[in-house]
Order: structure tokens, then sequence, then C-alpha cells
């Protein structure tokens, strides 16, 4: 039997837009199955303790709250850090950038420590700060992390930055202002919600980080607050936890998976619905 | 008298200016030298094993740490071939996610959608990772292993890639892994580049008579091309370095087995591994020269996503 052309072109359109669908339920599929696993196995074991107590040894209960306050100190410090870096950079390659060597190759670099994979930051961080001081530390973990905020945050500084028409920047050059006036009260200020965006992006990214972590803060079974002494962090905790065989310590692994993913998810959806609010009103 | 402090006053300003000017630009350097110091703490930590090992290091098998004999071979087929399959399931699927996203989905649903895949790319890898390990990896060994040594395994050719025994976690289990994780970043570039063909291009083709499966196969696929190759060497980029998920589901054996059942290793896995334990100059040493070789092809990599990217925003840019 021979199929007419019109059927078969007809045909090959449904298969093909039945597969895109189906493509697009599969993706879903696995985000849902991931957030209903971790819902199911976190939310029973998110105890009040974990806020309240030390990590444990094996076989005893405990908390997470070491590990919650290392997560904290060491996320804000490397935010801390990394953020006016990034700032700074992104509004050379934005501002400044329209000639000479030094901004397409910057731009260049920082694409590609953007996907960088982060376990060699880890080893990076290890052999220049760790080898010399001779140990583990919060510090060495929050560079680590600096470093993995910077090229995030210079994107987004440019982009946004780029956005911003150039009439306002002429309409503050022709009343008189000096160009670092310009950047830093009418542009900057203009692209402030985006930026804000980028570092929340950032900090999302920097606060499930699990490599590089584990050569330079290493973890900490005590209550730490000196950050140059090893600390104990979430992501490390719940790679030994889960990692381990004993009952208790795995359900705390899932206590803290299911906050860390819950923080990030929260994260990037506030930091879409900012900006969108703001794009919306310009 | 005026005149005079306005002048001051102006000059004050234009040094400031220059003092601004030159502190973005130090902070622009700084993104040089950051890539250089890595490079170079790299290559200065991994001295002891290339000079003991030379080039050999790249095509040998071993891995001894007992008898300080070391080969990168093993972790770096493991991590070409867990990152190669994971590409051949995650280009198809966000080639349909994306087909979805900017031809098929109700307007309403889009942008929802879109936010759900990209949300999928936000998950920490070390979640994969656990999840891969208690929930997929059994049901996995339970379900499909059994499955795929008893109608795959016996074919010929491919059968022995497929057979072996069904534990769960290996190289195949990993690969999937990999996939989900890298599906989110291939697709939203692949959206983002079919975004900017030319309504005109694709309404032409729908005026001959085009169905969307012949618009997007014959007008926006040829139009995106480089951008699309560019996405999916960014996923690639991604799948290389990828530690976490990898480590949790890939069994840290240091063999090379034929069945993509067995456990296997990754140069990231080995390092997450085996780092903190390392004992002795030699084995450090070795370590860290695995990471110069992650990094190098990753390095790669990227420079080829990055350069095709551009291309597409050129074309882009003269059509305009």
């Amino acid at each position: 039997m021979m199929i007419d052309l019109y059927t078969r072109r007809r045909i090959a359109n449904a298969t093909g837009l039945t597969i895109a669908v189906a493509a697009m339920a599969f993706g879903l599929f696995w985000l849902c199955w991931i957030l209903w696993t971790l819902l199911d196995r976190g939310l029973p074991a998110l105890t009040p303790m974990v806020f309240s107590q030390m990590t444990p040894p094996p076989g005893s209960s405990g908390g997470l709250l070491n590990a919650i306050f290392g997560s904290l100190m060491m996320t804000i410090g490397g935010t801390a850090i990394g953020t006016p870096i990034g700032i700074l950079a992104g509004t050379y390659l934005a501002e400044f950038g329209q000639r000479g060597w030094l901004a397409p190759i910057t731009r260049f670099i920082n694409d590609i420590l953007l996907s960088a994979p982060s376990i060699v930051i880890g080893l990076f961080v290890y052999e220049v700060y760790v080898v010399h001081v001779k140990h583990f530390s919060g510090w060495a973990g929050t560079i680590a992390l600096a470093i993995i905020v910077i090229p995030i945050v210079i994107r987004t500084t440019e982009n946004m930055l780029r956005l911003v028409p150039s009439t306002l920047r002429e309409a503050a050059a022709s009343l008189g202002a000096p160009q670092w006036k310009i950047i830093s009260f009418v542009t900057l200020r203009a692209a402030r919600a985006g930026i804000i965006t980028g570092v929340m992006l950032a900090i999302a990214r920097i606060s499930g980080e699990t490599a590089p972590l584990l050569f330079t803060a290493l973890n900490n079974q005590f209550w730490s607050s000196d950050m140059d002494q090893p600390m104990a962090n979430l992501p490390v905790v719940i790679f030994q936890f889960a990692m381990s065989p004993y009952e208790d310590w795995q359900s705390l692994a899932w206590a803290g998976a299911l906050l860390i993913t819950m923080s990030v998810l929260t994260l990037n959806i506030l930091a879409r619905v900012l900006f969108r609010q703001k794009a919306s009103t310009h | 008298m005026s005149m005079f402090l306005h002048e001051a006053r102006l000059k004050r300003q234009s040094i400031f200016d220059s003092l601004f000017r030159n502190l973005t630009r130090v902070a622009a350097f700084s993104v040089l030298v950051l890539l250089a110091a890595i490079i170079g703490s790299l290559v200065i930590g991994s001295m002891p094993a290339i000079h003991a090992f030379g080039f050999g290091f790249l095509i040998s098998p071993d891995w001894d740490p007992v008898n300080d004999q070391f080969g990168a071979l093993v972790p770096i087929v493991g991590t070409l071939i867990t990152s190669g399959i994971a590409l051949l399931i995650a280009i198809p699927v966000s080639f349909g996610i994306a087909l979805f996203l900017t031809e098929l989905s109700p307007r309403v649903l889009r942008r929802p959608l879109g936010v759900a895949i990209e949300l999928l790319a936000g998950i920490p890898s070390i979640i994969y990772g656990m999840w891969g390990l208690f929930v997929f990896a059994p049901l996995f060994a339970d379900h499909v292993e059994p499955w795929l040594n008893e109608h795959i395994g016996v074919l010929p050719y491919i059968g022995p890639f497929f057979s072996g025994p069904p534990m769960g976690i290996g190289i195949l289990t990993a690969s999937i892994i990999l996939a989900i994780m890298v599906i989110p970043f291939i697709a939203s570039v692949m959206r983002d580049v079919f975004d900017v063909v030319p309504v005109m291009l694709k309404e032409s083709a729908y005026g001959l008579g085009s169905t969307t499966w012949e618009v997007m196969l014959r007008i926006v696929l040829p139009y995106t091309k480089v951008g699309v190759a560019g996405g999916i060497m960014l996923g690639l980029g991604r799948a290389l370095g990828e530690t976490m998920a990898v480590t949790f589901v890939i069994g840290n054996a240091h063999e090379l087995g034929k069945s993509l059942l067995n456990p296997g290793n990754s140069i990231s896995s080995a390092l997450a591994n085996e780092f903190t334990e390392a004992f002795g100059e030699l084995y450090t040493a070795a370590l860290i020269e695995l990471g110069l070789i992650l990094f190098f092809i990753t390095f790669v990599v990227l420079s080829l996503a990055r350069y095709m990217l551009y291309k597409l925003g050129q074309r882009e840019g003269k059509a305009a």
C-alpha cells in the first residue's frame, strides 16, 4: 500500500511533535521524582533537633547545627569577597571594554571559568593556600567559593549594564557628572535589580557546592566558629553521612539535602521573580 | 577665585575618574591572573608525577598507590565514556524540550515550564548523587539491568557492553544521571538560539505549507546549527567536570571493564574520593595531574563552545 506524500508528512509531523511533548514530560518527570524523594525522606528527618544539636558520632542522635552555621559563614564570606570583584570587573567589561585587548580576553576567560569544573578550583585553593598554612580551614573554603562567585557576578553585571540605555549615561554626562559618578550613581543603580539577581544566583550556586570544599574546609564534627580551623558545612556532611552505613547518619543527610535544595530553589525562584518585576516596570 | 576653585574640583574629579577606571581594570585583570594561577599551580603540583611517569601517565592503566605506580587511562576513559553516553541521551531530549518550549507550548505555560527546566539545573549535584545512589540505582538494578542482560546482552557486537552483574552502580548509571543533569543546560541554550531565528523565515516556510516538524528540521535547525553545537559543547563541558553526582554512583573501581554495567572511575570522582586520603608526594602529585588533565580537556571543549556561540551571535548581528 502506498501512503501518499501528504499523509506521510503529516505522520512525520505528528511523530516529531509527540516526541517533543514526551521529552518535555521526561524532563519534568525527573524534577518531580527528585523533589518528591527529598520531601518523602527529608521531611520525617527534619526535626527541631536538626537545628539545635551538633553532628553526632555514629549510632547516636544529633543535628546539623554546626554544619548549617559553617555553610552560612562560608557562603556569606565567599559572596562578600567575590561580589565586589565581580561587579568591578563586570563594570570594566561593560563601560570601558569597547577597545583594547583586556576586555575581549577577560570576557572569554570568564566564560570558561563560569563552567570550569569546581573540583579543580578546590585543588587550586589546596595548592596555593592549604599547603602553605598546612591545615584545612574555613578561610580556604571561603576563598574557593569566592572564586566560583566571581565569574557569575561578572557575567550578570556586564549583561545588565549593557541593558541600561545610553541616553541615561548621556543625560548624566551632559549635566557635567564625572564618569565615576555616572557609573556608580546612574548606570549601576539602574541595573541594580539585575545585578542583585546575579548575586542571588551565585549564592544559590555556591550553597550546594561540595567538590571545592572537600579539599579546603574539609569537615569538623564539633562546633567551631574559628574560620582558621577545619569547618563543618552541609554539603560535605551530607556527602560523608550519605556514604556511611549508619541509618541515623543517612537520615540526617536527607534532612540536610532537603534544607539545601529548598534554599537553593527558593533563591532561584526569588531571583527570577525579583528580576521580572523590575523588568516589567520599565 | 571661583574659577580657580572650579578648576581644582575638575582636577579632583578627573583623578577620581582614573582611579575608578583603573580599579575596575585591575578587577578585570584579576580574572586573567586567576586562570594563570590555576594552571600554574596545577602544573607545579603535578611536577613530581610528570617527572616520574612522563607521557606514559596518559596511557597507563595502572593505579597502585602501594607501589607508587600511577596512570591516568582508566579515569580519563571513564570521564569520556560517561560524558559521551550522557550526551547521546541528552541531545535528543533537549532538542525535544526546546522544540516544545519554542513552538508547541501554550503561551501561558511557556514561562513556568521553562523555569521548571532551569530549576532542574539549579538542584545541587550532590542531591543528584544521593538520589541516584539511594533511589535510582536500586530500581535500575532490579528492573532495568536484568532486562538489558537478557535482551541486549545476548546480541552480537553490542552485547558485551550490556552484560554484567546487575549492581545498580556503574558507568551506565552514572551516564544516565549525568544526562539528566546536562539536559537543562543544553535545552536552555537551544531554546535561546531557536528564539533568534527570524520569524519571517519561519513564516515563509509555513506559508509554503511546511509542517511544524519540517520547519524545525529544515529551517530552524540549519539556521542555528552553530549555536546548537555550542550548547552541546557547553553541556559536554559540564558533564566532564561533574563530580559529586558521578562519585556516588560510578562505583570507584580502577579497572577498565568492557561492560557498561561494571563500576568504573572518572577523573573527578577519583579526586573526590582519594585526594584527602592520599599519602606520599607522588600519589598527591598524580591526583593533581589528573586535575590538570581534566582542566585541559574542559578548557578545550568550553573554548570551542564559546567560539561557536560567538559565531552565531555574529551572524545574528549581521542579519539585524
